[in-house]
This record gives structure tokens, sequence and C-alpha cells, in this order.
């Protein structure tokens, strides 16, 4: 009862209490919390986490060596882990899978950053102008089903034999998801944000960099992350033809030697470089959106 | 001179699927300078609309709306917004949020820090000023959206339903403050609810809408002095009356 009579009658005396009240209660809760676990703690419940990844491997090195004494073929067919291992240390002991690893890991990030630093503001412009999306929608989804691998062709007489033409390879297949999702976040951005901004005096431009970018961020970033995906699945299309380095001319190079070791060698780094790349994207999106819920 | 005209406005909504709807037919009142104007109706009798055309946020199909002589022609901070939906930019602090519209105002940044700390301790959010607009309950943000048009001091302050949100206690607290700024900072204060008690306790003149189409029925003079004690019985009596006066508009007049 007295508390309605306080709040009824209020002044701005009343909320700064109230605020200091609040404080103290920070304070308090921060004793009522439990306290953190201990390092190792931590990193033992991540490591649970790989429980099934572990089972993989020990099922997949099982299956090979066991298996083998059934059908010699496996040999070739389905090497062990142990084998792909001593085969990353023999490329290791002669120094090219460390080139190989640079030369796809650069052509990827080179591929990826130009596919963002175009997409994005194509993607955001398409987003926030029905106009300019009417126009260069029919283009774009025209572009968008022709296959990478059509393009090395071409791109070899545009390019040469290089690494822009592994690029541009890479660069086609990340493009388009790094472009449909700044479109999608441009497009979604809530009516009554962009009106808030116009009556508080802003203008077009400063629309732009404080609501329409950042409202579409998580969807930049969702694009971005496909893009750096589909950009690893199409290395070994981009390395096809016109690279002497790389996972992608190592695992066709393998081919013709009949070393499944290195294929499966590049495909499992393959697999590392997109998780280890996916996870650093995601660091980056947690630090430059702050605000957003996970 | 009257600062606001709104002079036989009509607006006619085109959905995206269905029939054109007229959302507003006929709208005409003007406010004062200074005045605290309340605009009170049932939910979907257009009271957004016609706050959406003061704002400059559309345009009317016919009809026009002026301010000191002037057509509305686009939003700016001169008629500030509080919204019903807040409508706080997630990615901004409590902070940022406020000193929004004195960042686009180009302020020196010294007397932007001074006004925005000066509007959080007006709405009691010491202490968040870094939270980010998730982090508080609905009766905070409505706070903070306060905050940031008072900030810009506009003229013409625009509020749908801000208060709607809000437990009782913070409500009437809010009001008060309100009341006290408006007292102080003398600006015109356009003021949607769907409270008529609100509407009277607050406001110079109430003007009732009734809804299909969007229509202001009746404008009521309010002029028992500020604050009003809503328990004192000349003011029961005339929410008593506007409220019998509406049901009848709503519900009885019309065959059923
Ligand atoms: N953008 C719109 N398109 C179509 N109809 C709308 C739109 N905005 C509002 N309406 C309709 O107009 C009427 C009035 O809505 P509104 O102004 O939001 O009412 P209130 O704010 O009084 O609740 C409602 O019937 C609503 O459905
Ligand atoms: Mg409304």
């Amino acid at each position: 009862m007295s508390r309605v009579e306080l709040n009824a009658s209020g002044t701005s005396r009343d909320l700064s209490a109230a605020a200091r009240v609040a404080e103290d209660s920070a304070a308090l809760a921060a004793t009522l919390i439990p306290p953190p676990p201990p390092a190792w703690r931590r990193v033992a419940n991540r490591l649970v986490h790989l429980w099934l990844l572990t089972l993989f491997l020990v099922v997949w090195e099982l299956v090979s060596t066991l298996g083998v004494r059934i059908n010699p073929q496996l040999d070739v067919m389905l090497p062990p882990p142990t084998a792909v291992f001593s085969a990353a240390q023999e490329l290791m002991a002669r120094g090219v899978l460390i080139t190989h690893i640079a030369d796809s890991l650069r052509r990827v990030l080179v591929a990826v950053g130009v596919g963002a630093i175009l997409g994005i503001p194509l993607g955001l412009a398409m987003g926030w102008s029905a106009g300019f999306r009417a126009s260069v929608d029919p283009l774009l989804e025209f572009i968008r089903p022709i296959p990478p691998l059509a393009w090395i062709p071409l791109s070899i007489l545009w390019f040469g034999i290089g690494d822009t033409q592994n690029e541009y390879i890479i660069f086609l297949a990340a493009f388009f998801p790094i472009v449909l999702n700044a479109m999608a976040g441009a497009r979604d951005v809530d009516t009554y944000l962009v009106r808030a901004g116009l009556s508080l005096g802003a203008r077009r431009r400063d629309l732009f960099l404080t609501v329409v970018l950042p409202a579409s961020l998580p969807n930049i970033f969702t694009g971005l992350r496909v893009g750096l995906g589909i950009g690893w699945m199409a290395l070994v299309a981009g390395e096809l033809v016109a690279a002497p380095t790389g996972l992608g001319f190592m695992i066709n190079n393998a081919r013709t030697l009949f070393r499944s070791d290195y294929i499966l060698l590049g495909m499992v780094l393959i697999g590392i470089l997109g998780l280890v790349l996916d996870f650093l994207m995601r660091q980056v999106s947690a630090i430059a959106m702050p605000w957003y819920r996970r | 001179m009257a600062q606001v005209v709104v002079r036989n406005v009509s607006k006619v909504h085109i959905p995206l699927k269905g029939e054109p709807l007229l959302a507003l037919h006929g709208v005409s009142f003007h406010v004062e300078d200074n005045e605290f104007f309340s605009i009170v109706g049932p939910s979907g009798c257009g009271k957004t609309t016609l706050l959406n055309l003061l704002a400059g946020f559309e345009t009317p199909t016919r009809g026009e709306l002026l301010v000191g002589g002037q057509t509305i022609r686009e939003p700016g901070w001169e008629r500030a917004v509080v919204f019903q939906e807040y409508a706080l930019f997630p990615w901004y602090t409590v902070v940022q949020n406020i000193a929004y519209g004195l960042k686009r105002k180009r302020l020196p940044e010294a007397e932007q820090r001074d006004l925005t700390d000066h509007y959080i301790g007006l709405v009691g959010l010491r202490g968040f000023e870094k939270r980010y607009p998730r982090e508080l309950s609905g009766g905070m943000r409505q706070r903070v959206s306060i905050a940031r048009a008072l900030a810009v001091k506009p003229s013409i302050l625009l509020m749908d339903e801000p208060f709607a949100s809000l437990d009782i206690q913070t409500r009437e607290f809010m009001q008060d403050e309100l009341l006290k700024i408006w007292q102080r900072e003398r600006k015109t204060v356009i003021f949607v609810t769907h409270s008529i008690d609100e509407a009277i306790k607050l406001s110079d003149r109430v003007a009732i809408m009734t809804p299909r189409p969007g229509h202001i029925e009746e404008i009521k003079t309010v002029d028992s002095a500020r604050p009003r004690d809503m328990t004192h019985a000349a003011m029961v009596q005339l929410a008593a009356d506007v409220k019998r006066w509406l049901r009848q508009q709503l519900f009885e007049s019309t065959p059923a």
C-alpha cells in the first residue's frame, strides 16, 4: 500500500532512488550467481562435445584396418586416419603441404573478400530500393544457376592460367549467397525504425549507415558464412585446371597417382579450414554485433 | 495563431490484398500552440493513421495538414514521435538511442552529453546507460523512447499510446512527469490514447474518435486545474459522461 502511494505521488527523486536500489541489487546479484567454473572444467566441458567426432575417427580407423584383412582393396579405397596422418607428415617434411594450404586459403579469402566488397553493397541497394531490385534481379537470377564448373573454359580465356582464374571460379560460388542475404536484410528493416530515424532528423545517408546497415548485419554475416562455406566447396573446381598448387590441385593430382591418402588428406584439411574460418567469422560477428542475441 | 491545423483529412489504406480501407474520413481540428491535445478512441479507429499523417510519414488522400501555416511534407525533429512500439534502435545503447537526434542536429559533443544525461535522469534510467534495448523491460524501453523524443526539443510532441504498456504505478508517474515537462518546456503535445481517464487527466482538450471510418465526433474541453485528481467527483462525472457517450456512438446508434 505504501509503495503505491510513493509511486503515485512520485517525483523524479523517487526514480533516482530506484536507480540506487538497482545498483545495490546489481551488487547483490553478483554475489548470488555461482562462481564461474575453473578453466580446466570449461575446457573439459567443451572436449566432451567432441565425442561424436572421436567416435567417427575410431570407427573409420577400425573399418579400414580390420576391413583390409577381408578386402585388400580397402587399402586404396579407404585409408585409415593414421595413414592420412602419416601422409600429412610426409608432405609436410617435403615442404609442399604448407604451400598447398596457404595458396588455397589465400584464394578462398581473396574470392570471398571480393564477393563481399561487391556483393554486400549490391545486395543492400537491392533490398533498399524496389526499383533497383526490379531491374537487377532478372540478370542476377539468370546468371546464378550457371554452375561454376561451366565457367572454367571461358575464365581461362579471360584470365589465363593462374590465381585470378582460380579465384574467379570461387568468387562466382560465394557471390550469390552474399548478395541475396544482404538483400534480405535490407528488405526486412522495420518501417518504424526508418520512421524513427527520419523523425529524429536523419537524412537518407544517415539512415543508411545508422539504420539499414546495422539492421542488415545479422543477414550480412549469415551471407558471409554461407558464401565462405560454398567458396570452399568450389575450391576443387577452382583449382581443377589452371592451378599448380593448392588443396584442390593436390586432390586432383593425387587422383592420377592413385594416392587416396593424399586425397583424403586434402578433404580433411578443407574441412578443418572451413571449420576454423567459420568459427572466426562467428567471433567477428559477435564482436561486430554485441546487441544481437545469439 | 493555431499551430496545427487539420482540414478535412481523409486517408485510404490500400492493403496488399483485399478492399481499400477508408481509415479516416473528413477529420478536421486545430491544436493551439502549447496545447495538450488528446485523441481517444477504440483500437482500430485510425489514431495511429492520423498521427502518421501529422508526423509526415504518410500523405493524406484528401485534405491538408498544416503546422504554422506550412503543409506537413516530411518528418522532422520539430515533430518528434513517441511510437506505440517504442521503435528503439536495437544496435544502440540507451545513451546512444537518446543521443541519436542530437547527433543528427550536429550539437556540440558536450551539449549532447549534457542533454542526454539530463533526460536519462528525468526518465529514471541512471545506471542503465550502457544497456541495449533488449536488456530492458517494456516500461524502461518506453521511457528511453520518450527521452529520445524529448531530447531533440521538438515544438510538437506526437505520442502514440505511450503509456499503454506500463504498470499503473509507472504510468501515473510518467503522466505526472510528462505534465511537468510540458509545463516547463511549453510545447504542443498531441497525445493518442485509448484510455479516456488518461486523456481527461492530462489534456486541455480531448478529441473523441469513432471508427469505420475514423472520424472525430466531438472535442471536449477539460478546464479544471492540474494536477487533476481523477477520484474527484467532477472528474469522475466527466469521464463517465464521455464513456457513456462513446458507448452509445459505438454500440447503440448502429443497428445490430
Ligand atoms: N498500412 C495499412 N494498410 C492497410 N490498412 C491499414 C494500414 N494501417 C492501418 N490500417 C487499418 O486502418 C485502420 C486504423 O488503423 P490504426 O490507425 O492503426 O488504428 P488505431 O491506432 O486507432 O488502433 C485499421 O482498421 C487498420 O487495420
Ligand atoms: Mg494505434
